[in-house]
């Protein structure tokens, strides 16, 4: 039951946003709409899945003193190819999310889970691992982008929800909204939750 | 000229606030930003970095990866190597040259490393198409605005230390509604310029 544990921790109990405070920019920067935390969501985990069975896979032949740099290469790597990938199939997605798609290299997520759990499990686990908080990450920016576009353009995935005497609160899909909206739901998340939560280790 | 690069500072320091606007180096903002002096030294820290990596990354794109046509495969592989290898030469240079700076900058400079802010400036100077006089004001204006919003929120949390707050607030939720309150006020700063 080991496989079903290291899968589901990170969709909740230790969830990458809300548990773990872990890949802030994108998570404030790209959620004022819930398609942008959609895709977001979904290209950090497709390069946190593929990185960390790499970094599984290979662990053994990188010497201890360099192993940083060379998982931000591995990083890197499937980055440009996310970015490409984008460019070519989803160029009004692209656009949008623009420079945070490059940062996914820097995201402290990726890098914590390379260091943190690949670097010392096997491939299944990694994979497993990565799954798992994939999902918690792409859920927890698709959240943030409902709960933001809903508030701010009265829709959610651009169909319109709210009726005509719905006000916006277009604070919320301006940057101030970002802070508001994630600083509220742990204040809702911390009330209902007896587990303390863990301080981010990466700055 | 000089109109032009005052434009470019301000821009990146007030209008286009990094932390509070563009949201990069969040993780910083949030994590080191409990005691003033603390924070004072990792935005010193942070401008320095972001200064020289602006210029140093000018020179990749420009001498390496434009000539050869590599920027569209090899850009982030290589920013991001310069800026780790970049942090860890300053690092040794000011070990060997100024030991007092070094005592209260050294903690810091590891962690700028993965500082988003740092790539995203050097991504974002290459793309505006700057020269590299302006990739430097731009770093140095990016840098100091990052400064002012870390040494701000530290004000304000040394402050919050006393004060009675809801225990399900307390830690990162307080910390972020403060953020939000003060990206408001940043946003007054969006008249100032029109780009």
């Amino acid at each position: 039951m080991k496989a079903w544990k290291e899968f589901i921790k990170g969709i909740w109990d230790e969830n990458p946003v809300f548990r773990m405070l872990m890949g802030m920019c994108p998570t404030l920067a790209v959620t004022n709409a819930a398609i942008n935390g959609l895709a977001m969501g979904l290209a950090t985990a497709f390069v946190l899945f593929c990185a960390n069975i790499i970094v599984a896979m290979v662990k053994r032949f990188i010497p201890n003193e360099v192993r940083i740099p060379s998982y931000i290469i591995i990083i890197a790597t499937f980055v440009t190819i996310a970015d490409l990938f984008l460019a070519a199939y989803f160029p009004e997605i692209h656009k949008v999310l623009g420079l945070f798609i490059p940062l996914i290299v820097v995201n402290c997520l990726i890098l914590g889970r390379a260091e943190g759990f690949a670097s010392k499990n096997n491939v299944a686990y990694s994979a497993l691992d990565a799954l798992g908080m994939g999902i918690g990450f792409t859920f927890a920016l698709t959240l943030l982008g409902i709960v933001r576009e809903f508030m701010g353009m009265g829709s959610i995935f651009n169909v319109s929800v709210a009726g005509q005497n719905f006000t916006e609160w277009v604070i919320f899909v301006l940057p101030p909204g970002a802070f508001l909206t994630l600083g509220i739901m742990l204040w809702i998340i911390n009330s209902f939750s007896k587990k303390k939560m863990e301080e981010s280790h990466c700055h | 000229m000089i109109k032009e690069l005052l434009l470019i500072f301000i821009g990146a320091m007030l209008v286009n606030n990094f932390v509070l606007s563009r949201f990069l180096g969040i993780c910083p903002f949030l994590g080191v930003s409990k005691k003033v002096d603390v924070a004072l030294g990792m935005g010193m820290a942070t401008t320095f970095v972001m200064t020289i990596s602006a210029i140093a990354s000018w020179a990749i794109q420009f001498y390496i990866l434009e000539p050869f046509g590599l920027s569209r495969f090899l850009q982030y592989v290589s920013f991001v190597l310069v800026i780790a290898s970049l942090v860890q030469m300053i690092e040794m240079f000011i070990k060997k040259t100024s030991p007092n700076l070094h005592k209260s900058l050294g903690i810091f400079l590891p962690l700028i490393t993965t500082n988003c802010a740092i790539l995203g400036l050097a991504l974002l100077a290459v793309n505006k198409g700057y020269n590299m006089i302006q990739s430097a004001v731009f770093g140095l204006g990016a840098g100091l605005g990052f400064t002012l919003a870390i040494v701000i929120m530290a004000g304000i949390r040394e402050e919050l230390e006393i004060a009675d707050i809801p225990q399900g607030l307390r830690g990162a939720g307080i910390t972020l509604l403060t953020a939000g309150i003060l990206s408001i006020a940043f946003l007054g700063f969006s008249g100032l310029i029109s780009m």
